[in-house]
This record gives structure tokens, C-alpha cells and sequence, in this order.
């Protein structure tokens, strides 16, 4: 009986005993929340665009922040440092595109996803023997340390990467919409033969959106650097993008949003006051399990296209 | 091959149906596998029989029961960690509880739990299917290690947190434990593996694996020709966890000696994969020349600087080791997308007419 109050009333008297600290929770929630959309984001782009699962996606968020960090510690300044990332990550689309994505045109689904596993290893290998692999400090002049705005807690880190990744999604909801390029994306996305015949140029657009994948893995990974390190563990933080893409449906750009949301604050609150019950680090698998529970009642996700199927 | 079956003539259909319906290919699997159990106990090295040939078999028994679900049954799995740690975890509870308990029959056993938890997490597959079951099966490779590493009760409440394969006896023979000899250990895995290489293969080539490929080809057809989606997937990944399950249990007690959550997270998942990606998915013989394949190129990439005269560091070596790995995969992908088994039946078709090319 007890165990039962612990679990089921216990963590909602906390919530609201503590109004201010629950806030904080939520905003911290938030916070990283955001983060793990910005992830999701470079999935659901090349998904949308290219039907592949790039699970590699992970690992570019490690080698761009890998590369920038390597940069500024050979002395390159931040601006020319952040450019170059920008170029390497370009260059990295186009020999995707040439040496790995052409010769597997017209394959299955599920080869072009074990392809991108391929492709996970060997940036994983390559990064770490260009850059080295020890932990490495990204400090971009932003203090992590907390202020107090209307009696709640804030980091300013974590503000300042949550204000990135909310701008970032609005310049690309902007793209998407309004640009010739974001047009053709989206055009792709839906159809490609039907692209391919107005005259869509279906590799130049395969480039570009690794391109702006590779943008927003530098993005998530400035962003995740300056929080806990450019190391390692970095690609597997950004595997919990894949409950995120499972929440949010895989080819909504919203839906990346939201569900980063949604796991981020459901994992905050299970840590924080559920966790204590069954001994901690549930941060580990809670959002796995909280998409798989999800995905029994609504397999398509929360905004993803319906899955009709005909034989 | 080499050989000419002219003049071999079936005239029952079992004859027909034979596994290797050629009978040099028969005697040659058969002396092969005398030659399997008598000559590497004897005289292989110490070295040899530990970092290559009772990984090799351990890894192509796991192997073999992704290829199961995934290969055959058309069912993603990233979790082969997670059902390997209940193997290893279920056999070192079983026998630490009754240890009068025959060693092999424990190794069934922790099979058969594996089997259980893979029953569960494989419900989803009937809801969501591709990518989505691939995330869904992440969920039990990242719950079970946490489970595993957060509940002192599975390590017997050892402080370390590592489980240890206790000493166990066979006919007299020590089997597990530091005690036991490596020729012993690789007599018994290679028993096993042999043993489910067989099921396996008449799993797959019956009704069961038909339904399986029925449902892997395309799974509303094989359920309007009247496969029951619910029993065929499940029945897979209880299968597949269960070879999981066994070879989990075989990687604490054959061959690690002792482990922790450690030796089972995501890694171990991926490099199973790996194994059945690069051997061939859909093939028995694949898992084998995948997990050899797998086995045996860190020990390559480790030892072939040192003939050259080059002494690379130990990191450098692992950086190399995952960048060739990654190459690969992607080379098979494109190359040959049914692995090293297609290349075996390609260069086997090739020799039978050689050296004609009609």
C-alpha cells in the first residue's frame, strides 16, 4: 500500500508542494528537450527528402562538433572555425551522395539503413583519428551558471542553446516554405518520380539536404558540446532522437519539435520523481520505453503520415 | 566444385530435400566437423582456441538467431544485446540456485527465459514494423542492461556487480570455471552450435521458416494466404531470443568467464548485426562466415602492422578497426547485399563448370 502511494500519489503531492521547483524541472525538460529536436530535426530532413533512416546522424552531431573543436584548438578563431565545420560537413553530403547513396539507389529501405549503420562506424573511426578521442571542452563564451528570473532557477547555458534551437526551427520552417530550394525538398519528399519529371535535379537535392542535416548536426552539437563535452557519449545522447522521430512521426518537421518536448519533459519528471523509486538513471531507457508504449496505440506517431497499405 | 555429382540420381523426395542433397558435400561437411571436434582441442594454441575460435562459435550461435528474426522473419532487432544479457544473467541465476543442475541444461533453460522476455518485447512487432520495431527493440537492449546493472539481485548481490561462472562439471569433466580447459569449452560450444545449426536449418526450410519468409516477402499477402501474422512473429523472436539467449549464456560461461552489464550494451547488438549483414541475411551458413569474419579482422588489423615492421598504438588500432568496419559494411551493401553466403554460392556455381565456362 505504501509502495503504491509512493508511486502514484507520492510524486504528485512533491509536484505540488514545490510549485517553483517543478517549474525548474519543466524548464530543464524543456531545455534539453530542445536539444534532442534539434537531432530529430537532421533525421526527419533526410528522411522526408531521401527515405533513408540515417542513423549515422548521431554521429555527425559527434564529427561536427569533433571538427570544430579540433579547429579552435589548433588556434583557428570561432567565426573562420565555425565556416570550415560548415565546409567539411558540406563535403561530407556530397561524398555521401557519390560514394555511398548512388551506388545504392533504387535498394530497399532496409539496406540503405544498414548502410547508414556502416556510415556510423566509420565517421565514428574517422573522427576520433583525425581529432583525437579524449573528452574535449567546447567553450563558447556563455557561462553555465544559473540566475534567478521570478524566483526560477535558470541556466543561462541551457537558455541560450533552447533560444539556438528555436530560431533554428523557425529559419527552417522558412527554408521548407518559402525557398525555391525548400520547395523542391518537400517536392522530392513526397514524390520523387513526379519531381524527377518537372525537372527536379534528384541528386543536387539529395546533397543539399545532407548539407542542411550536416548544418543542424553543428548546431546540436555546438549545443551538446558546450554541455556536457565533445566526446564519445555524444552519439548516443543523440539515439534518443530516435523516440523523438517515433513520438513526433517520421517525416514532420513539427512533430521533431514536439516530441523532442514531450520526451524531454516526461524524462525530467521521471528522473527527478519517479527515479528515486527504482534506484535512478532511468534517464537511460525512459524515453525508449515511453515511445514504445506510445507507438502500440498510435504507430504512425503523433503527426506522421497514415501508413495505408495495399498488396 | 571440383567435384562432378554426374550420375547421382534422386529417386525418393526426402533424397531430394537433403540438406546437402550431393554426397561429396556430405562427406565433406561430415569429415569437416570430425575433423571440427578432434583436431583444434588437440592442437591449437591456447591463444588461438580462446580469442578466435570459441568467440567465433559463441557469436555464430547469436548470430544465427538474428538472422532468424531478421533475415528470415523480416523483423529489425537492434536489441540482440539485451536478450544475449538475459541468457548470461538467467544461466548464472539458475545455477547459482541449483547447482546440481546439469550445465547444459541450464544453458536451455536461460534460453528459454531469454525466449520469454523476447515474447514481450516483441509484441509491438505486431503494431509497427521496419523502423520503428528497430527503435522499439532499442528499448529492451537499453531496459535490460539497466535492469541488469540497477538490481543487485541478478549478480547474487555481488559488490562488484559482475557475475563469474562458477565452476560445473559435465560427465566428470570440468565445463565452466577457471578450472576448465579451453579445448573443453570449445568442444561443448561447438556442440551446441552445431546442434542449432541443425534446428535452425530445419526451422527455416519447413513450414515454420516459410511462413517466416511469407511474412518477410510481404506480410498482408501472407496473411490473407492464411499465415497468422500473430504466431509467425512471435514465435520468431522467441526463437531467435532464445539462440540469443543460449549464446548470451555461452559468452559468460565459455568464454568471458565473468561479465558485467558492460559486455552486453548497445555494441554487442550492433557487431550481431554486423555479422549477419556481412555473412548474408537469410542464410545459415551466413551467420557462421559473418561471426568469422567478424572475429577475425580486429585480429588481423592487430597483428598485420607487426609484419610489416609497423607498430600502430592501441587506439589508432580501434579507430582503423571500426573505420574498416563501417567501409565494409557499406562495400557489402553495395556489392553484394546478400553477403558473404552469395559470394560462397557465386564462386560454388562458377566452380562446377570450371573449367568451362558453359
Amino acid at each position: 500500500m505504501s509502495q503504491l502511494y509512493a508511486l502514484l500519489v507520492g510524486p504528485f503531492a512533491d509536484m505540488a508542494g514545490a510549485p517553483l521547483f517543478l517549474v525548474e524541472v519543466l524548464i530543464g525538460g524543456i531545455a534539453s528537450g530542445l536539444l534532442y529536436s534539434l537531432v530529430a530535426l537532421g533525421f526527419v530532413l533526410i528522411f522526408k527528402a531521401s527515405g533513408v533512416f540515417n542513423f549515422a546522424q548521431g554521429v555527425m552531431v559527434l564529427f561536427a562538433a569533433l571538427t570544430l573543436v579540433g579547429l579552435l584548438e589548433r588556434g583557428v578563431p570561432a567565426p573562420l572555425a565555425l565556416a570550415l565545420t560548415v565546409l567539411v560537413m558540406i563535403a561530407l553530403a556530397f561524398a555521401i551522395e557519390r560514394l555511398v547513396l548512388r551506388p545504392l539507389v533504387n535498394q530497399e529501405h532496409i539496406i540503405l539503413f544498414m548502410a547508414t549503420i556502416g556510415l556510423n562506424f566509420f565517421l565514428e573511426g574517422l573522427g576520433e583519428m583525425v581529432w583525437g578521442a579524449n573528452v574535449k571542452k567546447l567553450d563558447l563564451g556563455i557561462p553555465d551558471e544559473s540566475f534567478k528570473f521570478a524566483g526560477v532557477l535558470l541556466n543561462k547555458l541551457e537558455m541560450t542553446a533552447a533560444a539556438t534551437a528555436a530560431v533554428l526551427v523557425a529559419v527552417l520552417a522558412v527554408f521548407f516554405q518559402k525557398t525555391r530550394i525548400g520547395r523542391a525538398l518537400r517536392a522530392v519528399a513526397d514524390d520523387h518520380e513526379a519531381a524527377l519529371s518537372i525537372g527536379i535535379p534528384l541528386r543536387t537535392i539529395w546533397v543539399v539536404v545532407w548539407s542542411v542535416a550536416g548544418v543542424v548536426a553543428i548546431a546540436a552539437g555546438i549545443m551538446w558540446g558546450a554541455k556536457s563535452g565533445v566526446q564519445f557519449s555524444l552519439s548516443l545522447i543523440a539515439l534518443k532522437a530516435l523516440p523523438v522521430l517515433i513520438l513526433g512521426g517520421f517525416t514532420s518537421v513539427p512533430g521533431a519539435i514536439v516530441g523532442g518536448l514531450i520526451i524531454g519533459i516526461g524524462e525530467k519528471l521521471g528522473e527527478v520523481y519517479w527515479g528515486p523509486l527504482v534506484g535512478g538513471a532511468i534517464e537511460n531507457w525512459f524515453a525508449y520505453v515511453l515511445a514504445l508504449v506510445f507507438l502500440l496505440f498510435r504507430p504512425q506517431g503523433l503527426f506522421g503520415e497514415r501508413i495505408i497499405e495495399r498488396v | 566444385m571440383i567435384y562432378r555429382e554426374a550420375g547421382q540420381f534422386k529417386t525418393t523426395y526426402a533424397a531430394d530435400q537433403a540438406i546437402f542433397p550431393i554426397a561429396q558435400d556430405r562427406w565433406l561437411v561430415l569429415a569437416g566437423l570430425v575433423l571440427a571436434f578432434v583436431v583444434p582441442p588437440a592442437l591449437a594454441s591456447e591463444y588461438w582456441l580462446q580469442a578466435v575460435l570459441i568467440p567465433f562459435l559463441v557469436y555464430a550461435l547469436a548470430a544465427l538467431g538474428l538472422n532468424l528474426l531478421t533475415g528470415y522473419a523480416g523483423q529489425i532487432s537492434l536489441g540482440t544485446g539485451g536478450f544475449m544479457a538475459v541468457g548470461g544473467y538467467a544461466a548464472f541465476k539458475i545455477t547459482t540456485s541449483f547447482p546440481a543442475l546439469n550445465i547444459v541444461a541450464v544453458f536451455l533453460l536461460s534460453g528459454l527465459a531469454a525466449a520469454a522476455v523476447g515474447l514481450a518485447f516483441g509484441l509491438p512487432s505486431l503494431r509497427i514494423k521496419g523502423f520503428y520495431l528497430a527503435v522499439a527493440t532499442l528499448a529492451a537492449q537499453f531496459f535490460l542492461v539497466w535492469l541488469f546493472n540497477k538490481v543487485a539481485w541478478f549478480t547474487n548481490y555481488a559488490s562488484s556487480g559482475t557475475i563469474t561462472a562458477p565452476p560445473r562439471q559435465v560427465l566428470g569433466i570440468m565445463v565452466t570455471g577457471p578450472e576448465a580447459t579451453a579445448g573443453t569449452r570449445y568442444v561443448v560450444a561447438l556442440a551446441m552450435v552445431v546442434l542449432f545449426a541443425l534446428i535452425a536449418k530445419n526451422l527455416v526450410r519447413g513450414r515454420i521458416g516459410r511462413s517466416w519468409m511469407a511474412i518477410r516477402d510481404r506480410d498482408i499477402a501472407a496473411e490473407i494466404i492464411g499465415v497468422r501474422p500473430l504466431r509467425t512473429k512471435l514465435l520468431a523472436f522467441g526463437v531467435s531470443s532464445f539462440y540469443c539467449g543460449v549464446a548470451g549464456a555461452e559468452l559468460v560461461f565459455l568464454y568471458l568467464g565473468s561479465a558485467e552489464t558492460l559486455a552486453f550494451d548497445i555494441n554487442l547488438s550492433f557487431l550481431v548485426l554486423f555479422m549477419v549483414i556481412i555473412g548474408g541475411l537469410g542464410s545459415i551458413l551466413g551467420s557462421f562466415l559473418g561471426a568469422a569474419f567478424i572475429v577475425l579482422v580486429p585480429i588481423f588489423l592487430a597483428n598485420a602492422p607487426h609484419l610489416l615492421g609497423l607498430g600502430l598504438p592501441v587506439a589508432l588500432q580501434k579507430q582503423i578497426e571500426l573505420m574498416i568496419f563501417g567501409g565494409l559494411i557499406i562495400f557489402f551493401l553495395i556489392v553484394e547485399p546478400h553477403g558473404l553466403a552469395r559470394l560462397w554460392q557465386i564462386g560454388k556455381e562458377k566452380l562446377r563448370l570450371w573449367p568451362f565456362p558453359h
